[in-house]
């Protein structure tokens, strides 16, 4: 019994990592119909920043915060630089850049950091916490914390203050909303700033368990995809739910069935995507669309 | 006609010329040039997005693996049933994605190349696991005055122009323009008697068996398969390479294969992650500047040249020229 709740929390702990980096994934959809496949990667690439800042003897809170506001910067600049020229190009001219950014990410970190596997600070207590008999990892239980945090802020972000609204009202009528006056490329813009922040602090949660490399978040990414697809692409609480729901059906499939053990939990995410997006593409919150020919 | 023969004469003649390491890059040239042609004709003439050919690379070098390996089976036979299980693949990998589009596809497609090498690796008593499976070396027969490496580099570039004429034979007429009309204009097409969900699906069976064969002739020429030859990286290989030497045409597969073989070869003397960063910066130019890619352009320049305009296998547009031509991804 114990066994199972542990591995639960553990579940909610990976899957809130999911739920992070499928909102990144969900928000940019959102405002511009495309999945950044690069998200994954500047999520890497900015959890070695904050490495970085942890080696040169800043405090982990401090390097940790810093890297957030660098984040921020780093997605404006990239959809700004990268991104606008393809903004309303077709889907294969996207898909494209953004692995090209993948590609040129996952390089640079290569060649500033190296390959090599490097262990990551945690910012939480390693003594496991009892709660109820059961021992849970204190990470786990920080993760799914600071997660639900970050979520619960975008959300208010979006739902109660104006520039929220703006952001909003850009993705979805971005003709009216630039006759009312709001820079809608910007909009676009800040997007990518906020899905590059709910990324790092995706990879400086999941870093301490799963090693610093520059290869660390594409098989996380694949669960990601999972998890915003099964919640509906277009749905920020599909993507919690989703994300949530994922982690923990992928680790009590891991634990407690023989067929699927260690390695098979990624062909899982993938049979999960392929199924979701042929039975049902709008996922579990996502609204069916129809097109008129 | 003159390209081709021109081509023709320059393999024919490259091992006598180059250095001998050289000849062992330019077989591999060989095999990604048969799988970025399987590209070329799924997404860069039907429009197709996949970044999961590395899967049908994998299933077509292990095939060829295990039934060397496992059964005795001579490469001359092991290479067609190869092409066969990738082709089948193809089209259940191909009838799925009928229901995905665009971003959809690439989506499932990449969690398919990065699903590839766990399966591999899972299930370890058919693939060897993570060790993979050694192979005898290709040996000329005693009636060919050959060296082996001279050898296997003529068998691969014979498989690779076999694949290129049948391709050749594939595309052309009505295939070919069906294909191309379901890229640009998908309800015209259909409205036309275009039976979309047969011509998808067959691109997408054409495209594996190429990209089966480039993995039959992977596991040849090195002797060796393992998980890890067949990862993401690989069939993110195969877009770039294909995106860069011009995803539409025949010329840029021959380009682009020759880019993704010795590019990173020169980049990684400065760096490890250097090809990386080239490549990836590459990408993201040619896809802002020079959509065709390098034998695009190059077509371009050429028929400018001669007051001409290019008929390209673009057409109409395209999905890279649509970066010119708004086609919005959103109402």
């Amino acid at each position: 019994m114990h066994d199972l709740a542990q591995q639960i929390v553990s579940g909610l702990a990976t899957g809130s990592i999911f739920a992070s980096l499928a909102l990144a994934l969900v928000l940019i959809y959102r405002s511009m119909g495309v999945i950044n496949f690069a998200q994954g990667e500047m999520a890497m690439f900015t959890t070695y920043v904050a490495w970085q800042l942890v080696q040169i003897g800043m405090p982990m809170w401090a390097a940790f915060l810093l890297t957030v506001i660098v984040a921020f910067v780093g997605g404006v600049a990239l959809e700004r630089i990268v991104i606008r020229p393809v903004e309303r190009a077709s889907a294969l001219s996207v898909v494209i850049v953004t692995l090209g950014l993948f590609i040129a990410l996952n390089g640079l970190a290569g060649w500033i950091w190296g390959f090599v596997v490097k262990p990551f600070p945690t910012p939480f207590p390693t003594t496991p916490l009892q709660i109820g008999g059961a021992g849970f990892s204190a990470q786990d239980v920080g993760v799914i914390v600071v997660s639900l945090a970050t979520l619960a802020l975008m959300s208010l972000f979006f739902q109660k203050t104006k520039l929220g609204l703006a952001m909003r009202a850009a993705a979805l009528y971005p003709e009216q909303s630039r006759v009312l006056g709001i820079r809608v490329g910007w909009m676009l813009a800040l997007g990518w700033g906020l899905a590059a922040v709910v990324g790092a602090i995706s990879g400086i949660m999941i870093a301490p368990v799963v090693l610093l490399d520059p290869n660390m978040m594409q098989t996380e990414i694949v669960y990601a995809f999972a998890a915003a697809v099964l919640g509906g692409i277009e749905s920020p609480v599909g993507a919690v739910v989703g994300g949530l729901i994922l982690g923990v059906a992928i680790n009590l499939l891991g634990t407690y069935v023989e067929a699927i053990g260690n390695e098979l939990r990624l062909a899982a995410a993938l049979a999960i995507i392929v199924l979701v997006l042929i039975v049902r593409p709008a996922g579990l919150f996502g609204r069916v669309a129809v097109q008129r020919v | 006609m003159l390209g081709p023969a021109f081509a023709v004469a320059v393999i024919a003649v490259l091992p006598w010329v180059v250095p001998s390491f050289i000849v062992f890059d330019l077989i591999y040239v060989a095999a990604y040039a048969i799988g970025i042609l399987g590209l070329v004709i799924l997404t860069g003439m039907n429009g197709q997005i996949s970044l999961g050919h590395g899967a049908f690379m994998a299933l077509g070098g292990y095939t060829v693996a295990i039934l060397a390996h496992a059964m005795g089976w001579p490469y001359w036979a092991g290479v067609p049933l190869a092409a066969l299980a990738s082709g089948l693949l193809g089209v259940v990998v191909g009838l799925v994605a009928l229901r995905l589009a665009g971003i959809y596809l690439a989506l499932a497609t990449y969690s398919l190349a990065i699903a590839t090498p766990s399966f591999l690796k899972h299930y370890k008593s058919i693939t060897g696991g993570f060790g993979g499976i050694s192979l005898d070396q290709l040996t000329p027969p005693a009636w060919i005055p050959l060296g082996p490496q001279h050898f296997v580099y003529y068998v691969a570039w014979a498989i690779a122009g076999i694949a290129f004429l049948a391709s050749a034979f594939v595309v052309r007429g009505r295939f070919g323009r069906a294909l191309r009309a379901l890229r640009d204009q998908p309800i015209a097409a259909v409205s036309f008697g275009i039976n979309p969900y047969v011509y998808k699906t067959l691109a997408f069976a054409w495209s594996a068996v190429l990209a089966g064969v480039a993995g039959a002739l992977f596991a040849v020429a090195t002797a060796y398969v393992s998980p890890d030859t067949f990862s993401l990286a690989l069939s993110i290989t195969l877009l770039v390479g294909a995106v860069l030497g011009g995803i539409a045409t025949f010329w840029g597969a021959l380009v682009g294969a020759a880019i993704v073989e010795f590019l990173p070869l020169v980049a990684q003397q400065i760096n490890n992650g250097a090809p990386g960063v080239v490549y990836g910066v590459a990408l993201i130019v040619v896809m802002l500047f020079v959509p065709d890619g390098i034998a695009g352009g190059l077509h371009r320049i050429a028929a400018r040249a001669r007051r001409r305009t290019p008929e390209i296998a673009l057409e109409s547009g395209g999905p890279v020229s649509a970066v010119a031509v708004n086609q919005p991804t959103r109402e």
